[in-house]
């Protein structure tokens, strides 16, 4: 089945093609058709692929170059379980994607289909890949696709500063990724990620490395919106049509954080992995992402900027468990990233659907506006909850593997500090949920600043079909944490993606990976801190969401004091994200100096 | 902003730091590039080792590097789509009327043509290879433009035809790497025959992915100026209405 | 002379990258954003130099020859394209930022904050 991942990235490419190439010549639902056909079956070979990586590691090496005397000559993609599921919850959000965007989007259709294609192509590849080089190149492919999907809407101004601020920031990650890859090539003499990863673990790391380390690992991070490289994400994610919000929010975003994991596990974990200076960095980064994005969208009343905070908040989380450095958080990350992906898909589809409905996009416009839609209402309310993380629903079981990790560590305390980001930003969805579909809480609230809105694309649209989309995302993520089997295989994979000598030993010298022995396929349990916290989180949820519909009804001593408290903070909060693609630049140098700085300092000598 | 000039402050001191840590300029010791001078001209005959990389060794990243182009050309013409004809463009069709300056962008348009076709041929043999060549052609085509009007221009303005063969480009880059995992062999496999060193019959496929980048670029290259000279608005010279 | 060449991309590095964040003009920020990206080509060719190397092309010249590093000039190809695309995408958008606010300012484009 070595033949899976090449096609993985072909057909989609070649559709791409087809499609863009012959637009004025073949008729629209012929066009509609190939495109879905294309992603379908893209998504179909992922989960072929997902199916045969349990038992091995997957390795194409292109046009038949493979290694000579421990050199690896040409490019590979290396795909054990954790990539093929990543490839294949891919595959199933760009699918929906596309299925909702039939009908919500029919100007310039061809156009957009083409790049959705082109993104999902070097999604893919970027999570398969096992060559340093080859992981630029489908970062920027997926970049450029992107930037351009972001600012659809060229008739206002707010996607136009959107699609900029995107494009400069990450272009400078990008950028600097590709200074990562010149220092370590220097260093190394190598491209391809196990031959980097042997090399590295001969003698002292040196500078070099370090910094290598520090420009790449920044690189991923701004692509991947961690705190403070985040700045461009909700600026990007308010103005981008609602379908290609599904796709970057649930997925693009996260593909970051799965480029740092896999660095980290084949290449530097051999000079670093002793101790634990690059985990912290990574768990401290995740805490303040997850609790900054929490706080940021509580303020929000558009309601796809204050999911875009949510998504940060979720990817703060998922770093965090990968900066555990153990089986158990990267099991958790991947999981909450499947249950995530697909949640946020569903309520960015469910927003879109309000915006059809009603031409408006901001929680208080839309005060009331929603009562008698009960199909979009329940999907809101199911996708909420599966993001705060109600035992069982949802990111549930990737929180609780995650608390595991941490509490094996000794670190209980990260668990209160990650259980409070998806509180602030569950207790947001609920409140703009309550406020939309029951009409409850008052109609004006100053504290969500000024309004921002847009007008929808189209006006007859197939509404079942955006309801069924929307209703199979929520359903799909809601259902994660009770899938009998799934975490058992999700740490299986975890553990197959830390083994960075059995990853060499099958890239570079072709031995294979020794077959799992049977996993259970039961649902599978957590601790009863986990349980309480997801609990107490649902509660705690609950209450902000309250508090926020009807903080005018606070007796008067209780505002006073919180107004004087938190009204500055949330100032300052609101002037650093401007909107000033200069500012966000600024802040992406401070973090790559400070970075890099915190890690000169931790593992030199 | 204040927090600037120490940010760039700090990183100048890290990449001081990596730059301590490297080999010194020229002394360049690593495995690959000089295992790969070794083997691809006897591999596959084609004596520029760079092309043979871009094309063959590290073909996918090529693959990738193409459809990098050709999504920015579907995004730029997203970016600046008019569907709703609002903004009419009306077209100056001023001719240039110094015949020595037309002569210089004669030559300069054959000559460059020239110079780009053989670029893109011979590629993979000596210095050039698709992307410079294709740059080249068709900026060649564009001083046409400068030179001559925009009625001379207007055949290489068409999107019905640059489409598509943008697209041929493009996708024969991915149907010719499909070719070699129909036949049981890896993704983008130099399928055909080597031929002898140092002639046009070499390389096997890199010739063919050679020439589709070649054609991707320059069709790439040309929508892209199509695209932002429709937003060129001039108001149409009294005399140059009707014509 | 040995290091010259990285203290230039360095240079080009902090240079573009002060441009860019406190660039005024989007067509002036592409400018600058194509400096600090060309700062990575001097990095990578400059890695992969060989003293007294020749250009990595046998036509002519015999297999054993000292020639330059071949890997880093193609990623330097591909890093090219990759600029010029971002240079396109980033002039796009400043065309229709000027059509629809008459400025190409970063700071005067701000519709959606906070």
């Amino acid at each position: 089945m070595t033949w899976i991942p090449p096609l993985l990235v072909a057909i989609p490419l070649v559709a791409a093609a087809v499609v863009a190439g012959l637009d004025h010549i073949t008729p629209e639902p012929v066009q509609d058709a190939l495109v879905v056909i294309a992603s379908m079956a893209t998504t179909a070979l992922a989960f072929a692929l997902l199916w045969h990586a349990e038992s091995h590691e997957v390795v194409h090496w292109f046009g038949g170059w493979g290694t000579r005397h421990g050199v690896a000559l040409g490019v590979d993609f290396a795909v054990g379980p954790l990539a093929a599921g990543m490839c294949a919850v891919i595959g199933l959000v760009v699918t929906l994607a596309l299925l909702y965007s039939l009908t919500f989007l029919r100007e310039a259709a061809r156009l957009f289909d083409a790049l959705m294609l082109v993104a999902l192509a070097a999604m893919c590849g970027f999570a398969m890949s096992g060559d340093l080089f080859n992981l630029f190149v489908w970062l920027e492919l997926m970049g450029v696709a992107a930037y351009a999907l972001t600012g659809f809407e060229v008739e206002r101004l707010g996607p136009v500063q959107g699609a900029v601020n995107f494009a400069i920031t990450n272009s400078v990650g990008g950028y600097l990724f590709a200074v990562g890859i010149a220092l370590l090539y220097a260093r190394t003499g190598a491209l391809n990620l196990a031959q980097i990863g042997n090399t590295l673990s001969h003698g002292p790391a040196g500078g070099l490395a370090i910094v290598a380390m520090t420009v790449l690992f920044c690189g991923l991070l701004i692509k991947g919106a961690v705190v403070p490289f985040h700045l461009w994400a909700a600026d990007a994610y308010a103005v981008a049509p609602a379908p290609v919000c599904a796709v970057l929010g649930g997925v693009m975003t996260d593909i970051g954080l799965i480029g740092v994991a896999r660095l980290y596990w084949t290449v530097f974990d051999a000079p670093f992995g002793h101790g634990h200076a690059v985990g912290d960095v990574f768990l401290w980064l995740g805490i303040v992402t997850a609790v900054l994005a929490g706080t940021m969208a509580f303020l929000q009343r558009h309601l796809k900027r204050m999911l875009a905070y949510s998504v940060l908040c979720h990817i703060g989380i998922m770093l965090a468990g990968i900066g555990l450095l153990d089986s158990s958080g990267l099991a958790g990350a991947e999981l909450m990233f499947l249950a995530h992906a697909l949640l946020t898909a569903g309520l960015f589809f469910v927003a879109g659907i309000l915006h059809v409905d009603h031409g408006l996009i901001d929680e208080l416009n839309l005060h009331g506006r929603g009562r008698g839609s009960w199909m979009p209402a329940a999907a809101w309310f199911a996708g909420t909850i599966g993001l705060v993380g109600t035992p069982y629903v949802g990111i549930y079981l990737g929180h609780g593997l995650i608390d595991e990790g941490a509490t094996e560590l000794g670190r209980p305390w990260v668990l209160a500090l990650l259980w409070l980001g998806s509180t602030l930003a569950g207790a947001a969805l609920l409140r703009a949920g309550a406020r939309i579909f029951l009409g409850w809480g008052e109609a004006e609230d100053p504290l969500l600043g000024g309004a921002l809105e847009e007008d929808p694309h189209e006006r007859h649209v197939l509404r079942p079909l955006l309801l069924a989309v929307a209703v199979t995302a929520v359903v799909l993520g809601a259902a994660i944490s009770v899938v009998p089997g799934l975490g058992q295989r999700a740490e299986y994979a975890a553990d197959r993606f830390r083994d960075r000598a059995g990853y060499a030993a099958r890239v570079l010298r072709g031995r294979p990976a020794t077959p799992p022995q049977r996993l259970p396929v039961t649902i599978r349990h957590t601790s009863l801190e986990s349980i309480l916290y997801g609990a107490v989180a649902t509660g705690l949820a609950l209450g902000l969401a309250g508090v926020g519909l009807y903080r005018r009804r606070l007796p008067p001593g209780v505002t006073a004091v919180a107004q004087r408290a938190l009204a500055p903070p949330i100032q300052v909060l609101r002037e650093l994200h401007s909107g000033v693609v200069g500012d966000y630049v600024t802040w992406v140098a401070v973090g790559t100096a400070v970075l890099g700085g915190v890690w000169a300092l931790l593992l030199h000598g | 902003m204040a927090l600037l000039a120490p940010a760039l402050l700090g990183n100048g001191a890290l990449l001081a730091w990596a730059i301590a840590g490297l080999p010194r300029f020229g002394d360049y010791r690593g495995p690959y590039g000089l295992v790969l001078n070794r083997i691809v001209v006897p591999l596959r005959h084609t004596t520029n080792v760079v092309m043979g990389t871009t094309f063959d060794v590290r073909g996918v990243d090529t693959m990738g590097e193409e459809f990098i182009l050709y999504a920015s050309v579907i995004g730029v013409t997203l970016l600046l789509r008019d569907e709703s004809g609002a903004r009419r463009v009306e077209r100056r069709t001023w001719r240039l009327r110094a015949d020595a300056v037309r002569l210089v962008g004669v030559v300069m348009v054959g000559g460059g043509l020239l110079v780009g076709l053989w670029l893109v041929a011979f590629g993979y043999i000596t210095p050039g290879g698709g992307f410079p060549g294709g740059v080249v052609l068709s900026g060649a085509i564009l001083v046409l433009y400068l030179v001559g009007s925009h009625c001379d221009y207007s055949p290489f303005r068409n999107q019905h035809v640059l489409d598509p063969l943008e697209a041929v480009g493009a996708g024969g880059y991915v149907v010719t790497g499909l070719a070699a995992l129909v036949a049981g062999m890896p993704f983008l496999t130099n399928l055909f025959g080597f031929g002898r060193t140092g002639t046009l019959a070499s390389g096997g496929s890199i010739g063919i992915l050679n020439g589709a980048a070649g054609v991707a670029v320059t069709f790439a290259m040309l929508l892209l100026f199509a695209e932002f000279l429709e937003t060129y608005v001039v108001p149409l010279e009294p005399e140059d209405v009707g014509s | 002379m040995s290091y010259l060449p990285y203290a230039v991309a360095a240079w080009l590095c902090l240079v573009g990258l002060a441009g860019v964040a406190t660039s005024r003009n989007l067509i002036h920020l592409a400018v600058c954003l194509t400096v600090t990206q060309s700062s990575s080509y001097v990095l990578l060719l400059s890695v992969g130099y060989v003293k007294h190397g020749k250009a990595p092309i046998f036509k002519g010249v015999p297999l054993g020859a000292t020639a330059v590093d071949p890997v880093v000039q193609a990623l330097t190809l591909t890093d090219v394209v990759v600029s010029v695309v971002v240079v396109a995408l980033i002039l796009a958008l400043a065309l229709d930022a000027h059509r629809l606010s008459g400025t190409v300012d970063p700071d005067e484009i701000v519709d959606v904050s906070g």
